[in-house]
């Protein structure tokens, strides 16, 4: 089963990616990754730009909307995002716990839904 | 001859816990488990009169399940990831020789109510629903929620446990006292419920108490060697031997110093002395174990006409210590002002954060109490007012009413010693 680890990071920590205190950022993560590699959980990944970078779409009556900014503007953002292959969400929240995140931000876990991708990416399923 | 319906009726009330517990452990599906559950009792009613009852109930219901959930899997394209799950399932069930031996996984079940990633306020009903077989009407009015709230939000809990596949096991050392906790509190919260009508005017929150003493039961047969599960049956079957005394023929509240101790249950109070002995026996003290030599004191000193007040100040000590609620501040600062004198207990409410005691009635009414004996009338009415005010239950409203227009009871009285021991 994959869950996916949303990284909600503060404006300290995403400020710390670019200043002269990088490496008391990136070691921990240098660290959790190669553990999440090491124990063969890890499916993929990424850290995210800030979301200043974001850009938001809806269509509306056809049209686009495009705004400037993420999707839901609060202090901490979303700043990344991995995903394991895991049998429990308690082996999640063990991987959760040991994020360098948890700390300081806040980790939300949530199963990908096998069911839905399976719809989409089978293409004909009429079957709900 | 047996009748069948009292059969599936024993079976329901002896085994369901377990029969869930088996086969919810192996599918991660609660409700799956649930549904397949009850239609086979539902073929038990149907068949067992005519075929006659099997010599072994539990396995025959057990089998019928696992085949209903088998059936419900291939019709059920949806979860089809539960297979091999099922698969597994119809191996183990095979593999037992003697299938009424099968294991109780009652422990896990009881982890996956209590799973941090499940609402802490629907841990309760969801043990009373997965484990005793309560159906939500009755849980909802316990609760006072309307059944379809309830129903929804136990359905919600049980297709996180599925969906999230929250894991049926026993958690692991360092996060088990946190766990454990979790449960512990789940029962007594049902025990809670129950207590919380001290007049028994209300039948449908009476029942309750009863199924959070069941709980607590089932709890130490699977952790014996645990010592604050001792410590919450100990306190909750203390809490229950004075239940016939806490309420006058007429309905009126009775404090605890009042009660008539003959109305007490000796046999309830001597299993609770046990239990608590057993568990201090283990050297790892905790809040329940505290709050149950707390009763134990209380019940000693009334027996005998002469409470140990410095004895009960330092075991409040002890409790605000593992476990600093407001509940047991309050408790600690009449302790104190029992064994020093209503200023001092004056001193230690006036200590207590003002934003968790604003709305605490406890809170108001042993100061309204102590104000009253330390000889400021006055504030000790503005503190009755606000104790009456936050007062649900009318007879506990008519005692308080009583003693502030009644002064001169002297120093004796606990008016709020019930509400205490369900601090939170």
């Amino acid at each position: 089963m994959q869950f996916v680890l949303l990284i909600y990071e503060t404006p300290e920590d995403l400020s710390a990616r670019t200043n002269e205190n990088r490496d008391a950022l990136m070691g921990p993560w240098r660290k959790y990754y190669r553990d999440l590699v090491a124990a063969g959980v890890y499916v993929t990944g990424s850290p995210l730009q800030p979301d200043t970078s974001g850009t938001t779409v809806r269509v509306k009556d056809g049209r686009r909307q495009v705004q400037d900014g993420p999707y839901a503007d609060t202090k901490e953002q979303l700043g990344g995002f991995i995903i394991l292959e895991l049998p429990t969400l308690d082996a999640a929240l063990e991987w959760a716990a040991r994020c360098p995140t948890a700390r300081t931000g806040a980790v939300e876990i949530r199963p990908v839904s096998d069911h839905v991708r399976e719809l989409v990416e089978s293409g004909g399923d009429t079957s709900l | 001859m047996t009748d069948a319906r009292a059969v599936v009726e024993r079976v329901v009330r002896e085994s369901y816990g377990r029969l869930m517990a088996y086969l919810s452990a192996r599918t991660g599906d609660v409700a799956g488990a649930e549904d397949a559950l009850a239609d086979a009792f539902m073929a038990a009613l149907r068949t067992w009169p005519d075929a006659g009852v099997p010599s072994t109930p539990e396995a025959w219901l057990l089998t019928t399940a696992r085949h209903k959930l088998i059936d419900r899997a291939r019709h059920d394209r949806i979860h089809a990831e539960a297979t091999p799950a099922l698969r597994q399932l119809v191996q183990d069930t095979e593999m037992m020789s003697d299938e009424s031996a099968f294991p109780d996984e009652r422990l896990k079940l009881l982890f996956v109510c209590a799973h941090p990633a499940i609402d802490r306020s629907i841990h309760t009903p969801l043990m009373l629903q997965v484990v005793l077989g309560l159906d939500a009407a009755t849980i909802a009015s316990a609760f006072l929620t309307l059944p379809a709230t309830m129903g929804q939000r136990l359905s919600r809990a049980k297709t996180k446990i599925r969906d999230t596949a929250i894991a049926f096991e026993i958690p692991d050392r360092d996060q088990l006292p946190d766990r454990l906790e979790a449960v512990l509190d789940a029962i007594y919260a049902a025990y809670g419920s129950g207590w919380d009508d001290v007049t028994g005017a209300d039948p449908r929150r009476r029942g309750l108490t009863h199924e959070a003493v069941w709980l607590a039961r089932v709890l130490l047969e699977l952790m014996p060697d645990e010592p604050e599960a001792r410590g919450l049956l100990a306190l909750m079957l203390y809490c229950e031997a004075r239940c016939a005394a806490r309420r006058a023929a007429g309905g009126d509240y009775v404090p605890m110093s009042e009660q008539d101790t003959r109305l007490w249950s000796t046999p309830m109070i001597a299993e609770a002395e046990r239990m608590l002995d057993s568990a201090s026996a283990h050297h790892r003290i905790g809040r329940f174990q505290l709050e149950a030599a707390l009763q134990s004191a209380h019940i000693e000193g009334a027996l005998h006409g002469c409470v140990d007040w410095p004895a009960i100040a330092v075991l409040y000590e002890g409790l605000v210590r593992v476990s600093p609620t407001v509940g047991a501040l309050v408790g600690r600062a009449a302790a104190v002002a029992e064994a020093a004198g209503a200023d001092a207990g004056l001193g230690a409410l006036d200590a207590i954060d003002p934003a968790s005691a604003r709305a605490y009635q406890p809170y108001w009414a042993v100061r309204a109490h102590l104000l009253q004996r330390a000889g400021r009338p006055r504030d000790a009415r503005d503190a009755f007012d606000r104790a009456i005010a936050l007062t649900e239950d009318a007879a506990i409203r008519q005692f308080l009413v009583r003693r502030a227009h009644d002064g001169s009871t002297g120093g004796k009285e606990r008016s709020t010693k019930d509400q205490e021991i369900r601090s939170k």
